[in-house]
C-alpha cells in the first residue's frame, strides 16, 4: 500500500513521482494538513513542478498566508482583552511558533489557538475573555464538568462574532494522566517572545509537549504533522550546546520519557533523525519497558500513515482504535474512565443536532 | 474520447474501484463508486465530457458510499469522502446524486485557489461573458439555463472561474442545478431537456439537475472575456428592467459573493478590480424569461457580438 508522504520528508524523492503518484501525495498531505508543508519541502526539490499540481501547492501557502495574518490579529486582539492584570499568558504549539517565529511555523495549518495561564489565574483569564466576546462552545452540563474536573483546560470559547476558537489550559496534560505535569513548574521556566506581551514555554518543555500532546492526543489526524513539528524544534534548538542534556533531564524531572523517547523512535524511524550518538545512552535509560515499548512503537508506526484510502489498511484503522484506547487510558484511570465511556456511548445515543448542510 | 465513446460497462468498471477520471472545463474530477444512483446520474449527464485515462492526474478525487453500519441498510445513508476526509454529515441515500454535484463544487470552491472563484453564472456570446452573482433564490440558475437554451454558451451555473493571470474566465462547464418551481419552469420552456430524477426534501427544497448541451460540453476549453456584471433578481410580475449598477459596489457585492476573495488578499483585490473595470454593470430585475433573453442579446448585440 502506497504512504508516499511520509518519505519526502527526509529525502529528495529519486525516482519522481509519476501522475497518479502525485494525485495521491497531495490527497495524503491534503489528509494530514501537511500540503502547505509539502509545497516548501516540494520548492526544495530539483526541477520545474508540472502544473496542475504546483497550483495546489501554492494555493496552499496562500490559504497559511491568509490564516498567519487572522491569528496575528486574533492574538493582538486576546492580548487585549487580557490586559496585563492576568499575570503571564503562554501561547502554545501553533501560536507560539507563529509569533517566536520558530521553525515548525512554516506551512503549518492552524486550527484553534492554545494558551497557557497559571492555575490560580485561570479562572480570571476564563472571565476577561467572556467579557471580550469568547462564549463556550460545550453547552452540554456533563461535558463541561469532564473538563473541569478532569482536564488540563477549559471547554474551547469561541468568539461569537468572529468565530476564532481559544483553548485556555492550566497545564499541559490531564491532571488525572499517567503524565500530568504540574503546571506551576513549566511557569517557572517560560520566557518573553519579543515585545509582544506574551509567553512561550522553554525549549525543552516545548518539545516535551509536543511530544506528550502527540503521544496521548489519541487522534492522529495530524500525527505526522505533530511529528514533524516536534522534529524542526529540536532541530532548531539542537543548536544550543546544552539542549539534549537539558532535555532528557527535564524529561526526567516531569516523568515524560516515555512519549519522548517513544516519538524519537519514529522521527527517527520516518524522518532519518537519530538521536545524537552522544545522547543515547541517555534517551535509552528513559525508555519504557520493552513489552510497551515493542506493541507501542508497532502502533504508532501504522497510526502515523496518512489517513488516506491509498493506504489506510485495517491494521492501521486498528492500531489508531488502540491508540485512542490507549490514550483515554493514559489518561483517566480505569475508576474514572469506565463510567465516562459509557456515559459518551450513552450521549451518542441520544438524538444528534440537525447535521449540517453541504453548501451550495 | 468521451464517456459514451468509452462504453457503459466499461466506464461503470471504472467507477466502481475509482478509476473513472471524467473532465469539465480546468478539472478533472475521479469518481468512485457502486451507488446506482450516482452511475445513472453520471451516464445520463456527463455522456458527451471527455475522459481521462486512469493513470491522469485527477484534480479531485470523490468517493460516494453508503452509510456506516447499519445506516447501510436501515434508514440507509450516502456519504461523501475526498482523501479518506468526511466534510459533511451523512445524507438520506436517496440524496446521493446532489449530493455528488454539490460535493463537487465544494472541491472547486475550497482548493481551487489559482482562480479568483465568484459564486455566479456565467453565460457567454461572441466571446464576451456575462457574470451573474446571486444568493439563492434570485432566479440565477433559471435564468443561467434559459439564455443557455437561447444562444448563450455555459461557462457554469455556480462558480466564475477567472485567471489571476490574464482575467480571462474558464469555462467550469457542468450541469445546472435547478430547485422548487423552475423544474417545471425549465420543462416547459425546453422541451426534450434532460433532467435527473427530481430529489424531494433536500437542504434545498426538491432539486433536479439539467443536463448541459453538448456544443457547449465540446467547447469546455475556449475561455472568455469578462464583459457585463448582471445582478439578477426574479420578481413575480415586475416588468424586466436592466439599470446601470455602480462600478464601486459591484466590486463590493461580488467580493462578498467570492469563496476567495479574502483568502487572496492583494491578489484577489487586484483580480476582482481588472474585472470590474472591464465590465458594464447592471442590476437586472425580471419575470418573463423572454424578455430577459431579449434583454441579454441586446447587450451583446451592442458591442456587435456575431453570436
Amino acid at each position: 500500500m502506497a504512504d508516499l508522504l511520509s518519505g519526502v520528508w527526509a529525502r529528495v524523492p529519486q525516482a519522481g513521482f509519476s501522475a497518479r503518484d502525485w494525485e495521491i501525495l497531495l490527497g495524503q498531505a491534503r489528509r494530514s494538513r501537511l500540503l502547505a508543508r509539502l509545497a516548501l519541502q516540494a520548492a526544495t526539490w530539483p526541477g520545474e513542478l508540472p502544473a496542475p499540481q504546483r497550483d495546489y501547492l501554492q494555493g496552499s501557502l496562500r490559504l497559511v498566508q491568509r490564516q498567519r495574518r487572522e491569528v496575528l490579529s486574533e492574538l493582538s486582539r486576546m492580548r487585549e482583552t487580557l490586559g496585563q492584570a492576568q499575570g503571564p499568558v503562554v501561547l502554545l504549539k501553533g501560536a507560539a511558533y507563529l509569533l517566536a517565529d520558530l521553525p515548525p511555523s512554516r506551512g503549518r495549518v492552524f486550527s484553534d489557538i492554545d494558551i497557557l495561564v497559571a492555575r490560580p489565574a485561570l479562572e480570571g483569564a476564563e472571565t476577561a475573555l467572556l467579557a471580550g466576546g469568547w462564549v463556550s462552545q460545550e453547552r452540554d452540563a456533563y461535558n463541561q464538568r469532564y473538563y473541569r474536573e478532569w482536564m488540563h483546560e477549559v471547554p474551547p470559547l469561541e468568539h461569537v462574532q468572529r468565530g476564532s476558537v481559544i483553548d485556555l489550559h492550566h497545564t499541559i496534560a490531564p491532571p488525572t494522566s499517567r503524565f500530568r505535569v504540574d503546571g506551576a513548574l513549566l511557569m517557572q521556566r517560560i520566557r518573553p517572545i519579543g515585545a509582544s506581551g506574551f509567553h512561550m514555554l522553554a525549549p525543552e518543555d516545548m518539545v516535551l509537549h509536543s511530544a506528550v500532546h502527540l503521544y496521548q492526543e489519541g487522534e492522529f489526524d495530524h500525527g505526522l504533522r505533530d511529528l514533524l513539528d516536534l522534529h524542526d524544534l529540536l532541530l532548531h534548538f539542537e543548536a544550543e550546546a546544552d539542549f539534549w542534556p537539558r532535555l532528557l533531564a527535564r524529561a526526567a524531572e516531569l516523568r515524560l520519557g516515555e512519549p519522548l523517547t517513544m516519538l524519537l523512535d519514529q522521527r527517527s524511524r520516518l524522518l532519518a533523525a537519530p538521536v545524537p550518538a552522544a545522547h543515547r545512552a541517555a534517551v535509552a535509560a528513559l525508555r519504557p519497558a520493552w513489552p510497551v515499548r515493542s506493541l507501542v512503537s508497532a502502533l504508532l508506526a501504522r497510526a502515523l500513515r496518512p489517513q488516506h484510502p491509498a493506504c489506510d489498511t485495517w491494521d492501521a484503522g486498528l492500531a489508531r482504535q488502540l491508540l485512542y484506547v490507549r490514550s483515554h487510558h493514559l489518561r483517566m484511570p480505569l475508576r474514572l474512565l469506565v463510567p465516562h465511556l459509557l456515559r459518551k456511548a450513552w450521549m451518542a445515543r441520544r438524538p444528534a443536532p440537525a447535521p449540517e448542510p453541504p453548501p451550495a | 474520447m468521451r464517456l459514451a465513446e468509452l462504453g457503459e460497462r466499461e466506464w461503470r468498471r471504472r467507477l466502481h474501484v475509482g478509476k473513472l477520471v471524467v473532465r469539465a472545463g480546468p478539472f478533472r474530477y475521479r469518481f468512485d463508486s457502486r451507488l446506482p444512483q450516482i452511475a445513472e446520474g453520471i451516464g445520463l449527464l456527463y455522456a458527451d465530457y471527455p475522459v481521462a485515462e486512469p493513470d491522469e492526474f485527477a484534480d479531485f478525487a470523490l468517493k460516494m458510499e453508503h452509510g456506516a453500519g447499519l445506516h447501510r441498510w436501515w434508514r440507509r445513508q450516502v456519504r461523501f469522502s475526498s482523501d479518506g476526509f468526511y466534510p459533511f454529515a451523512p445524507l438520506p441515500a436517496d440524496h446521493a446524486y446532489p449530493q455528488l454535484e454539490w460535493a463537487m463544487n465544494w472541491c472547486v470552491s475550497t482548493r481551487a485557489h489559482h482562480y479568483l472563484m465568484l459564486h455566479a453564472a456565467v453565460v457567454e456570446r461572441g466571446g464576451f461573458a456575462a457574470i451573474l452573482p446571486a444568493p439563492p433564490g434570485s432566479g440565477k440558475s433559471t435564468l443561467c439555463a434559459a439564455l443557455v437554451h437561447r444562444g448563450w454558451r455555459l461557462l457554469s451555473d455556480e462558480v466564475a472561474l477567472i485567471s489571476l493571470q490574464d482575467g480571462r474566465i474558464s469555462a467550469a462547464v457542468r450541469p445546472i442545478s435547478l430547485k422548487n418551481q423552475s423544474i417545471d419552469i425549465m420543462r416547459a420552456y425546453v422541451p426534450g431537456a434532460v433532467m435527473t430524477p427530481v430529489t424531494h426534501g433536500t437542504t434545498k427544497g426538491s432539486v433536479t439537475h439539467l443536463k448541459v448541451p453538448a456544443e457547449h460540453v465540446e467547447r469546455m476549453d475556449e475561455t472568455a472575456a469578462p464583459r457585463w456584471v448582471v445582478f439578477p433578481k426574479y420578481i413575480a410580475g415586475a416588468p424586466t428592467r436592466l439599470a446601470p449598477y455602480p462600478r464601486a459596489r459591484s466590486v463590493l457585492d461580488l467580493g462578498g459573493n467570492s469563496f476567495n476573495y479574502m483568502l487572496l488578499g492583494q491578489t484577489g483585490f487586484e483580480a476582482l478590480g481588472r474585472l470590474v473595470s472591464a465590465c458594464e454593470c447592471f442590476e437586472f430585475s425580471y419575470s418573463q424569461l423572454d424578455e430577459a433573453i431579449h434583454a441579454f442579446d441586446g447587450l451583446a448585440d451592442a458591442v456587435g457580438g456575431h453570436g
